[in-house]
């Protein structure tokens, strides 16, 4: 283990170095490293990482969006009593003169920021794992780089995260949706997005065809979202 | 003379060859394939998303649901995970035991794979075969966890029990008589570990059987040798691993290089390919199930001589029935855990597995709450599927069929 934390420091070190300029923040946390970079410079210091010798992060073995917009939100406020029970959780209540309740957690200040793209790379060659995260600037409308030209593999990671987030990536040869429904409308895995979906499908006897129609489940929720410190 | 021009075929997504439900579109030059674009998706259940409203250890029951022929393979890529995050380690009993059914997982999946590719290829027996020896291992999942494919065994910080000490019996039945209980009941008698040890010491046999049929079969090499070449930088390129990156001579696999569980102290060696082409990766697979067998016997013989815990104790983990009924605080505790689960530290985690398939790695992005923020589930099938269009390329429409089965494709993964 103390082999592998040296490692990850010395390639912290030189990262520090070699690309210092270019990079927000390097984080050393839970035995992994990750790099911050705006995404101006999101090709060069991918390519960097590439090409590289004493690096040589041959594979991307992952890459993922991620929506920031409710990040440390809550659903139940664990710091102080309450008269309401269990479906305080489901159903927001308005805000009593008397006791207030549930108020939801401010979210850190962590990034006004919605989107980022996460990557993880691995050096077969060096034999270690390093996580690259950009932020898109634009919320309405957010663009990262493709990094399709330099990991072949991005391709469909990229048409995933386009998919299920609806982020941009510039210069990708082929966006397409991927993984959801032809014809389908909205990105699934926006925390805006509802859990049950928007429409649902069903056979019309009389029309004889499949329908779309708005979705008849009630949203539900088993376990309240809960913050506690450890 | 009239114009002639490449048309567009459809294959799947409820074709037999395609291995659950993929859609190829391919555009064909007569019988060569020019573009093949797959189309996946129908199976995609939002995992992740799910994932995201449930308390972390409600979601290991989905992992099994990814790749449903390696089950307990994909809980423990999540279990790392969250283990990573909580900074526990499981005891040393429960890391040989996941060691032990992370290979007869690999067997499960290797048989599955070797089954259903030889029977697309034409080898009908294969499948008969191959289910034979998966129905025995299966008995091992139900042994030690109730279920035959949906396990829920591991847990954050060990494994939901220890193994049990007697092996359930088949039972006389209109179906199956005295004398067939008695010979399926024979090597039932003594504990998992006994009927595992029976089972490695069987199994050797099965895979020279297997190979005896295929490896110098005129028509199986006649399929096999040639079909879908990836060299070792296309293979890194595409983002393969697992077998499909062995096949291409790169010899990289986490149990080796980032050891995991107890893979450091377990001896066994990695067979890699030099051609990477499809006959290549079936003799890799083959040997990898050999190599299986002979991490089995050492689980087995270091679990006989070392009782133990196999769940670490504390907070993340439920108290005894013994200790919920004298001690309050533990039945809080109980209480706590299974209405609310546990909160992980603010935080990301990757951790991954060398799963049957290749990698199969859990991102877990955690803002403190008890459920994920994001959970991003890194599965190898999907970046292979991915490696199609190029594989495919140039070859017949017949050898789609073999190229979809050296990529051992299960869409449960795949589309999550």
């Amino acid at each position: 283990m103390n082999a592998v934390t040296k490692k990850l420091e010395d390639i912290q070190h030189y990262l520090q170095t070699q690309l210092g300029d270019q990079l927000t923040a390097i984080k050393y946390e839970f035995n992994e490293l990750s790099l911050e970079v705006p995404v101006e410079h999101w090709l060069e210091v991918a390519q960097f990482l590439h090409q590289d010798a004493s690096l040589a992060c041959q594979q991307l073995i992952d890459l993922c969006g991620v929506d920031y917009l409710s990040f440390g939100d809550a659903e139940w406020d664990v710091t102080t009593a309450s008269r309401s029970g269990f479906s305080r959780a489901f159903h927001p209540i308005e805000a009593d003169p008397l006791f207030e309740f549930a108020q939801p957690t401010q979210p850190p200040a962590l990034n006004s920021q919605r989107y980022a793209v996460v990557v993880h790379l691995l050096s077969i060659e060096h034999n270690f794992r390093l996580r690259m995260r950009t932020w898109a600037t634009n919320n309405d409308f957010p663009v990262v780089p493709s990094l399709v030209q330099i990991w072949a593999v991005a391709n469909w990671y990229e048409r995933e995260a386009f998919d299920m987030f609806g982020i941009l990536f510039a210069r990708h040869p082929d966006l397409r949706r991927i993984l959801t429904d032809y014809g389908f409308v909205g990105h699934p895995f926006r925390k805006d997005f509802p859990l049950i979906g928007q429409v649902e499908m069903r056979y019309d006897s009389e029309l004889k065809r499949v329908v779309y129609q708005p979705v008849s489940l009630e949203p539900r929720v088993l376990v309240p979202r809960v913050i506690r410190q450890p | 003379m009239p114009e002639i021009r490449n048309f567009t075929l459809n294959f799947g997504p409820a074709h037999p060859a395609a291995h659950g439900v993929l859609r190829l579109v391919l555009e064909m030059d007569g019988e060569v394939i020019v573009r093949a674009d797959p189309h996946i998706g129908l199976l995609h259940r939002g995992t992740e998303k799910l994932a995201e409203t449930k308390p972390y250890n409600q979601s290991i029951g989905y992992m099994d649901r990814l790749d449903y022929v390696s089950m307990m393979s994909n809980e423990h890529g999540y279990v790392l995970a969250l283990e990573k995050l909580l900074g526990i380690t499981p005891p040393e009993r429960a890391l040989y035991i996941r060691t032990m059914f992370d290979e007869i997982t690999r067997i499960l999946n290797h048989l599955l794979w070797i089954g259903t590719h030889a029977l697309d290829i034409g080898a009908m027996s294969m499948f008969i075969y191959a289910f034979r020896e998966r129905e025995d291992l299966m008995d091992a999942y139900e042994a030690v966890s109730g279920a035959r494919l949906h396990a829920s065994y591991y847990r954050p910080g060990g494994v939901y029990r220890d193994l049990p000490d007697s092996m359930p019996q088949h039972e006389v039945s209109r179906f199956c008589s005295e004398q067939e209980a008695k010979r399926l009941n024979e090597n039932r008698q003594g504990s998992l570990l006994d009927f595992l040890e029976d089972f490695t010491q069987r199994f050797p046999a099965y895979v020279a059987e297997y190979e005896s049929l295929l490896t110098d079969n005129r028509i199986w090499k006649q399929r096999l040798v040639n079909v879908g070449v990836v060299s070792p930088e296309r293979a890194l390129q595409l983002g393969l691993t697992g077998p499909m990156l062995r096949g291409s001579g790169v010899a990289w696999d986490i149990r080796k290089k980032q050891a995991y569980a107890a893979y450091d102290k377990v001896e066994f060696d990695i067979p890699v390919g030099t051609n990477g082409d499809s006959y290549d990766r079936y003799l890799v697979r083959m040997e990898e199930m050999l190599q299986s067998n002979r991490i089995i016997k050492q689980c087995i013989d270091w679990l006989r001589k070392n009782p133990g815990a196999v769940l670490v104790d504390d907070k993340n983990t439920p108290p005894t029935r013994l200790a919920m009924k004298q001690d309050m605080e533990a039945l809080i505790h109980h209480f706590k855990l299974m209405t609310e689960g546990y909160c992980l530290p603010v935080g990301e985690a990757y951790a991954a597995v060398e799963h049957p398939k290749g990698e199969f790695g859990c991102y877990i992005l955690s803002d403190g709450a008890n459920k994920p923020y994001r959970l991003k589930i890194r599965a190898p099938g999907f970046p292979h599927l991915a490696a199609m269009d190029e594989m495919v390329k140039g070859h017949m429409l017949a050898d789609v069929v073999t190229i979809i089965g050296t990529q051992d494709i299960v869409f449960g993964e795949v589309d999550r």
